[in-house]
């Protein structure tokens, strides 16, 4: 599949941004205002830039709005009004907890909650995939919502380093070594499912079956067209070796290191750990879209 | 709402005889023809006289090559275009509800006033029957040219798709897929219509006919002794001559 950095900036982002609002909307004890500002704002931020990114996707983004109308069939449909519940339901607990002095933890943990549930939406438009069977037949939303507060924990963890609290270290390595365990176990089964996990091959596709194996002898046209550059894409994924290996070192290896480190340095090596992260997670962000087979080029002769 | 309607009144459908068809592209041709200039967005071309030509297409032919176990391969030549699936994925993940299945005939449309181009009903198509034009930013797909078979403009032996219309060879038939008496059906329990993937359970109106089996072998040809030229009297006699030195 096409890997569009407006879809790579939109699922890693926004995960962020809603592990982060899942992180402070749990609380967890940490009711200090100056951190509360500034991971407030921020993931709001940080999510909001995924948003906005998302909408850099769609051909007509005159006509966004419209995907707030479908969620009773859509998951498309339902990420956009879960995320933007998500957003409203943790600025008003922001507001109760900041400006009013009073911590409203029920509404804190209902953000949390939706924060969840938006990442898992994300997911899920690409898991309801049944033509992309290394999206539908793989752990896709269990991994997005792992990634998601990883990050978000990475994220709030150098905020509480910054501003001097205490940053949950120990918590961080075991969610990472999570976080890695999880991409491994989605590789290994992405790794299997190709294009033929329900059975589709280019003689299912044609029906042909019946008479021998089928192969492309003349394509419909000379040149590319849509469907070849959007669900047929083969650029660059000779290069996923070397892609995976930065996605892992960066998104994972380094972070393990560099929250060690904030053990003796001090919080704001996570602050490194956490744009590591990021940068390993659009590498992988990257091969999930670019790796991805979608069973249309079977019609192509691609097996 | 882009939920699909529990039954339709009809299928309106395609049933396309792959015994038949030539792979002439006439089909493709008049149905861009017809439907640039038809409802909705034209179907954009970019770079049309350039050195890497694109462009949308509704309707576009593969041709395969099918290898028995034993035997001369076959050629077949495969029209594709929208199945006008029963389980359509493709309107099920719209979220803007700019896609849509008739509840009277089964069509399968896109609202393009409403869609906004976010390509994801293309995505869950298993068939590449849906393509975002580059020009309109909208989701162009097969209509069963619906501005012809019900346009009482136009005389009634017209009122079929342009592609039907077209086929010099007549591969392609139209009709009511859900009337077992139509036409169409009648062809498909003759000759043992199939769905294309099956296994992705969208249950396509759509229908194709498989090649009839070859009622006589195919001769097993050595084409490059068909080549050889056959020499007879003394030349004969000469090339057997030196073919033994």
């Amino acid at each position: 599949m096409h890997p569009a950095p407006s879809l790579i900036a939109f699922t890693v982002l926004s995960g962020l941004g809603m592990g982060m609002i899942a992180w402070v909307g749990l609380g967890l004890g940490d009711w200090d205002h100056t951190f509360g500002w500034i991971a407030g704002i921020l993931s709001l931020m940080v999510g909001g830039i995924g948003g906005v990114a998302s909408v850099g996707h769609l051909a007509r983004p005159d006509r966004a709005w419209r995907a707030f109308t479908q969620w009773r069939s859509s998951w498309l449909s339902r990420e956009a009004c879960l995320m933007v519940t998500a957003k409203v339901t943790f600025t008003l607990y922001l507001g109760f907890w900041l400006l009013l002095g009073i911590e409203l933890k029920l509404l804190g943990w209902i953000a949390a909650a939706l924060a969840m549930a938006t990442v898992y939406a994300t997911a899920m438009i690409y898991a309801q995939l049944r033509t992309v069977p290394m999206w539908s037949g793989t752990p896709t939303p269990f991994m997005f919502m792992v990634l998601s507060l990883t990050g978000g924990l990475l994220a709030t963890g150098a905020i509480k380093g910054l501003v001097g609290l205490e940053t949950p270290v120990l918590y961080s390595l075991a969610w990472l070594v999570v976080a890695a365990g999880t991409v491994i176990w989605w590789t290994q089964q992405a790794a299997g499912a190709g294009r033929s996990l329900d059975g589709s091959t280019m003689e299912t596709a044609t029906g042909l079956g019946n008479i021998g194996r089928v192969k492309m002898l003349e394509g419909p046209h000379t040149g590319s067209n849509y469907l070849l550059s959007e669900m047929a894409f083969e650029v660059g994924r000779a290069r996923a070796f070397q892609l995976r290996k930065i996605g892992a070192f960066a998104g994972f290896v380094l972070p393990l290191v560099l929250t060690l480190l904030a053990l003796g340095v001090g919080g704001w090596a996570m602050l490194i750990a956490l744009l590591c992260h990021i940068g390993g997670m659009m590498a992988l962000r990257w091969l999930f879209f670019a790796e991805a087979r979608h069973v249309q080029a079977l019609y192509y002769g691609m097996r | 709402m882009t939920t699909l309607p529990e039954r339709t009144e009809k299928k309106l459908g395609l049933v396309i005889d792959l015994d038949i068809c030539v792979g002439c592209h006439a089909c493709a041709v008049n149905c861009k023809e017809w439907n640039t200039g038809g409802y909705g967005a034209a179907l954009s071309d970019q770079d049309p006289y350039g050195s890497d030509p694109t462009g949308t297409w509704l309707n576009r032919i593969h041709t395969y090559e099918v290898q028995p176990h034993q035997g001369e391969a076959q050629i077949v030549h495969f029209p594709k275009s929208c199945l006008h699936c029963e389980d359509a994925p493709c309107v099920t993940v719209c979220p803007t509800g700019a896609s849509y299945k008739r509840v009277e005939d089964g069509i399968v449309l896109v609202n393009e006033d409403h869609c906004m181009g976010c390509g994801l009903c293309a995505w869950a198509c298993p068939y590449g029957a849906r393509e975002l034009d580059a020009a309109a930013g909208v989701m162009k797909k097969c209509t069963l040219c619906v501005d012809r078979i019900y346009n009482e403009n136009i005389p009634e032996e017209d009122r079929v798709p342009a592609c039907v219309k077209s086929c010099p060879a007549g591969a392609r038939h139209f009709g009511d897929l859900s009337d077992a008496d139509s036409e169409v059906s009648q062809l498909v329990s003759e000759r043992g219509g199939l769905d294309l993937m099956p296994e992705q359970n969208t249950k396509p109106v759509n229908k194709y006919l498989p090649p009839k089996p070859k009622d006589t072998p195919v001769p097993n040809l050595n084409l490059a002794k068909l080549a050889e030229p056959e020499a007879k009297g003394f030349l004969g006699w000469l090339d057997r001559a030196l073919e033994k030195i």
